[in-house]
């Protein structure tokens, strides 16, 4: 049986993850929705460039997500230990934003990404053994 | 269409391997130095904003989120994905021959699997081409 604070480690973990893949994802929807920040900064100099990021609805939606997440991190780091949380967050975030790419982005997850997919979380869990 | 990328964006993800890494590392160091915080003590957060290492991991990581958000207006998501985990390696190496720490088998073969993943994405096109999504979206952002 699972103890409470195994329970809470593993809840802080998935949570933190989750906001990350939510994050990530609407972040990319909004800059693919821009198109090419050089292009913009070009034609509308830098400020321009930053006015446009800063007023794209899924930017923000996505930016929020990520400050959530920065102070969940927080959280989890401090009921956590680093060789636990970092590695188990950042293989779940992998893991899941290559399914909400390929769901909500509708990129082409061809099998040289998801074999590098499956590397990285794998990879990042051994780094920190 | 390939997408081959440009020096500067290259440049680009370089900035994001480093930034993140370091920038994390900083915020371990703080964080370690604030304490524990639980529900009962979230004003520790508050506290956190105070220490030299956890600002120094915010301004880096607010570099680290400039140059993302940068490099994901021409690339996929699952493309830079691999250049935010090389940030892992590029420490443990640092560790390994700055530092000379030990590095373990299991690290090693870390290293290896996260450098093999940055090449097998390294080596396809960055952006998946949607002609007709990205018609809406240039619609949807005028």
């Amino acid at each position: 049986m699972l103890s409470t604070q195994t329970l809470h480690v593993w809840s802080s973990i998935t949570f933190v993850s989750a906001l990350a893949v939510a994050g990530e994802v609407l972040i990319a929807a909004g800059m693919r929705q821009l198109g090419d920040l050089d292009d913009i900064r070009a034609h509308s100099g830098l400020f321009g460039a930053i006015r446009a990021v800063l007023t794209n609805g899924k930017f923000v939606i996505g930016a929020l997500c990520m400050a959530v997440n920065f102070f969940a991190m927080l959280f989890a780091l401090s009921i956590a230990d680093l060789s636990l949380a970092a590695p188990a967050i950042a293989s779940f975030t992998y893991i899941g934003n290559a399914f909400a790419a390929k769901i909500f982005l509708r990129e082409k997850v061809d099998h040289r990404r998801w074999l590098a997919t499956g590397f990285v979380a794998v990879g990042v869990a051994l780094l920190a053994r | 269409m390939t997408h081959r990328l440009k020096p500067s964006q290259y440049a680009v993800l370089v900035a994001i391997m480093l930034t993140a890494s370091v920038g994390d590392s900083l915020l371990s160091r703080g964080m370690e130095q604030v304490g524990q915080v639980d529900l009962h003590h979230l004003g520790l957060l508050w506290h956190a904003l105070f220490n030299p290492f956890v600002d120094a991991g915010i301004v880096l990581l607010i570099g680290f989120f400039a140059c993302y958000t940068a490099a994901l207006s021409w690339a996929d998501l699952t493309f830079v994905m691999p250049a935010t985990a090389f940030g892992y390696v590029v420490i443990a190496l640092l560790g390994r021959f700055w530092l000379h720490e030990q590095l373990s088998l299991s690290r090693w073969a870390g290293i290896a699997l996260i450098v093999c993943a940055v090449g097998f994405v390294a080596g396809g096109p960055a952006r998946t081409e949607h002609p007709e999504l990205d018609q809406m979206d240039a619609g949807a952002a005028r």
